[in-house]
């Protein structure tokens, strides 16, 4: 009733549609949709008219036929009889590849050094001090450039390769090692080490619990290492050991067999890894300290060790600090992994460059980078939110 | 640098959008005139286009821009040039960032259709090579299985390479760098055991940059064929006839003997074909929309084709190359100029 009556008086109340301030404002959304929606249009038209005046072919065809040029490193098989599409997916393992490992590697350093900045040691605080500000202040591209002068400059060629362990050469053509070769037992290895793993969660749960129930400690710790490192050396020697190394050999210009580190990967990874970690130990240094001293005071005050201090109370504090900002750092890592190109790191935008210059289609190749760093980098945010939203603050 | 490919080929969407505005069909010549030549050039190679210690280019390539923009306005120094990569270059162009490309460019079917392209003239008969290190011992492109190679990205070398190894069976690694200044460092330092490209370049760079040139040899092998030729954009037809018939003239020249020192004497000649070309018999230049002197004054500027070839890589050149199939028609080379009539 009540309801109604409001309605019609409003609606009896109501000024002519061109001073409503609700029609007006549906009216200039309409608009802005639309205005935007023809600009684009105009653009896309534009560019297809463009590109048809100068003959340019046009359309994504051209990912079906054959490449016919070489990759110098690949995750996957590649050969030049491989299409361009192909190529692509190179490219994309490489950035991937080179991108996860420098996320894990530049957090565990900069954690490291975040520490370390706040150690009470005069010496490893300055040592730390001195690694974030010179790192972080010389651009990256340049700090590429000289690792990898550094990695391919400081080594011999192939045929004078420095024999660091048992048949792991260094030359200039990066690292070379043995590795295992091929055996059933490495899948059931595998799959023993994911048991492993999923047994010390439970244990380690379990342990919580008593320990909340009846105080007594248990010491999950050693027994989730012992699952984890024991469960597949039992799978192995129940194998009978089948451990047949394929060792490189120097044949012709260069190694044979085995696995390699190219100077290129190495280089693009140290330079991202030692830039991108002085960045992250700020953000750690920061999201410590932003945990009041009281805190820590508190915790002695329970009798907790200073690992367990850091590890119970503070850093479970500080991570709501950290995590946000950290996002931005890794995704800073996946998208710098394009400067790969300038030291020869066969990465996705080196690989798209190739394809473009051979192809002629610059708007399709773009427009697939782009959407591939875009969506690397949403997973990437995905992730870092439901992480983030883990740790944070609950309110009550 | 691959950074600027980058921003090219971003350039070149620009344009495909209609926002750079250049890539009108047509009137490329009327916008020459107005502003000058912006030819695009190699970044660096010795003998066809290299910027000295004051950055004043030259080599053959820019001797081509120059002679085009001396048929135009009669001075050569209103160039510009745009130094571009082999990644960087197609895009330049086909956004309208340069108006003609005098970059060691080899002319092939895709290039000339897909990528929208047209190609003048060829200027410099070239085929594909191997440098090695002397101490490597390799005498053959054959024994070069397994070899780490380091080559341009963007080039049609990248692909010969591949053909090459395919057909041969043999394996190779390729290291592909956009910078030619990083390219070479690489090479030099032992990163790769060969350097793959055009044998004339990589002879230039090994007496451009080398700290001892005669450490490494070029193979005998040619692996392709690789006729380098100035580049325009489709759609501009008029353009097109004038990059092909500025280079006719710098042939027809040598072939008749016309020198930057006696184009003035040759003007009182009696030959007729001389004096169409040199515009004392009118007609030529009216039909290519320039000036009577077109050819007079390129012949000028840079001298006949036989001339920018011995200033820029001749035998008294620290890269010292022989003509070759660079030679005139008559002296059994493949130099040969269409009638100028």
């Amino acid at each position: 009733m009540a309801s109604e009556t409001i309605d019609a008086r409003a609606r009896s109340s109501r000024p002519p549609p061109w001073r409503d301030p609700r029609v007006r404002g549906i009216v200039l959304q309409v608009l802005f949709v639309a205005v935007i929606a023809a600009f684009f249009a105009f653009l896309v038209h534009n560019t297809i008219v463009n590109l048809r005046r100068q003959n340019i072919a046009s359309g994504f065809g051209f990912l079906d036929r054959e490449a016919a040029f070489g990759i110098g490193e690949s995750l996957i098989a590649y050969t030049p009889a491989d299409t361009y599409g192909r190529a692509f997916v190179v490219g994309l393992t490489n950035t991937l590849y080179v991108a996860v490992l420098g996320i894990v590697l530049a957090t565990i350093v900069g954690t490291l050094m975040g520490l370390a900045r706040l150690s009470g040691n005069w010496l490893v605080r300055k040592l730390a001090q001195i690694y974030v500000e010179t790192f972080r202040n010389i651009p990256l591209a340049l700090q590429l450039l000289f690792w990898w002068a550094l990695l391919r400059g400081a080594a011999l060629g192939p045929r004078e390769a420095w024999q660091v362990l048992p048949d792991v050469f260094v030359s200039n053509r990066g690292i070379v090692f043995p590795v295992p070769r091929e055996h059933p037992a490495f899948q059931w290895m595998a799959l023993a080490f994911v048991a492993a793993a999923v047994a010390a969660h439970f244990a380690h749960r379990w342990g919580r619990e008593r320990q909340a129930q009846t105080g007594q400690q248990f010491p999950s710790g050693w027994v989730g290492t012992g699952l984890i490192l024991g469960l597949p050396l039992l799978v192995f020697l129940g194998f009978g050991a089948p451990l047949a190394l394929d060792v490189p050999v120097l044949k012709g210009f260069n190694f044979a067999g085995g696995a390699a580190l190219s100077p290129e990967f190495g280089a693009l990874l140290l330079g991202l890894v030692i830039y991108t970690g002085s960045y992250i130990s700020e953000i750690v240094r920061a999201g410590i300290l932003a945990v009041s001293w009281g805190q820590t005071e508190a915790a002695s005050a329970l009798g907790l060790k200073p690992g367990q201090r850091m590890r119970l109370v503070v850093l479970p504090q500080a991570l709501r600090v950290i995590v946000p900002p950290m996002t931005s750092e890794y995704l800073s890592i996946t998208k710098n992994s394009s400067l790969a190109a300038i030291i020869g790191y066969p990465d996705l935008v080196s690989i798209a460059n190739t394809t473009i210059n051979q192809t002629g289609q610059a708007v399709e190749g773009i427009a697939m980078i782009m959407a591939v760093y875009l969506t690397i980098s949403l997973i990437i945010s995905l992730f870092m939110n439901l992480y983030n939203r883990a740790v944070a603050l609950v309110e009550r | 640098m691959r950074i600027k490919g980058f921003l090219g080929a971003l350039a070149a969407i620009g344009v495909g959008l209609g926002l750079g505005g250049a890539a009108q069909a047509g009137p490329t010549l009327d916008k020459v005139k107005q502003g000058g030549l912006v030819c695009g050039v190699p970044t660096g190679i010795p003998g066809f286009g290299m910027p000295d210690s004051q950055g004043k280019y030259s080599g053959l390539d820019v001797d081509v821009c120059k002679a085009i923009e001396a048929a135009i306005s009669g001075d050569p120094e209103k160039v510009k040039y745009v130094p571009l990569s082999a990644q960087q270059r197609f895009t330049a162009l086909q956004s309208g960032e340069v108006d003609i490309l005098s970059n060691n460019t080899t002319w092939t079917l895709q290039r000339d259709t897909e990528l929208g392209l047209n190609f003048g003239p060829v200027v410099f008969y070239d085929g594909q090579g191997f440098m090695v290190p002397k101490k490597l011992g390799v005498k053959s492109a054959k024994e070069l299985n397994g070899a780490t190679i380091c080559v341009a990205p963007g080039t049609t070398s990248e692909l010969n390479l591949a053909d090459y190894f395919r057909a041969t069976k043999m394996d190779y690694k390729p290291v592909v760098i956009e910078n030619v200044d990083e390219i070479y460092a690489a090479f030099f330092s032992g990163r790769c055991d060969v350097i793959s490209g055009d044998a004339s370049g990589l002879a230039a760079q090994r007496s451009g940059r080398a700290s001892k040139p005669d450490d490494y040899v070029v193979l005998p092998e040619r692996i392709s064929k690789e006729p380098l030729a100035p580049v325009m954009r489709h759609g501009d037809e008029q353009w097109h006839d004038i990059i092909d018939w500025v280079v006719f003239a710098l042939l027809e020249a040598e072939e008749k003997g016309i020198t930057s020192k006696n184009v003035d004497d040759k003007t009182k000649s009696d030959d007729p074909t001389t004096k169409r070309m040199l515009g004392v018999t009118p007609g030529m230049g009216k039909a290519l929309g320039l000036d009577e002197k077109w050819a007079y004054n390129a012949i000028k500027a840079v001298g006949n084709y036989g001339e920018i070839f011995d200033r820029n890589l001749g035998p008294e050149t620290p890269i010292g190359f022989e003509r070759g199939l660079n030679n005139l028609w008559t002296k059994g080379g493949l130099i040969y100029a269409m009638p100028i009539r």
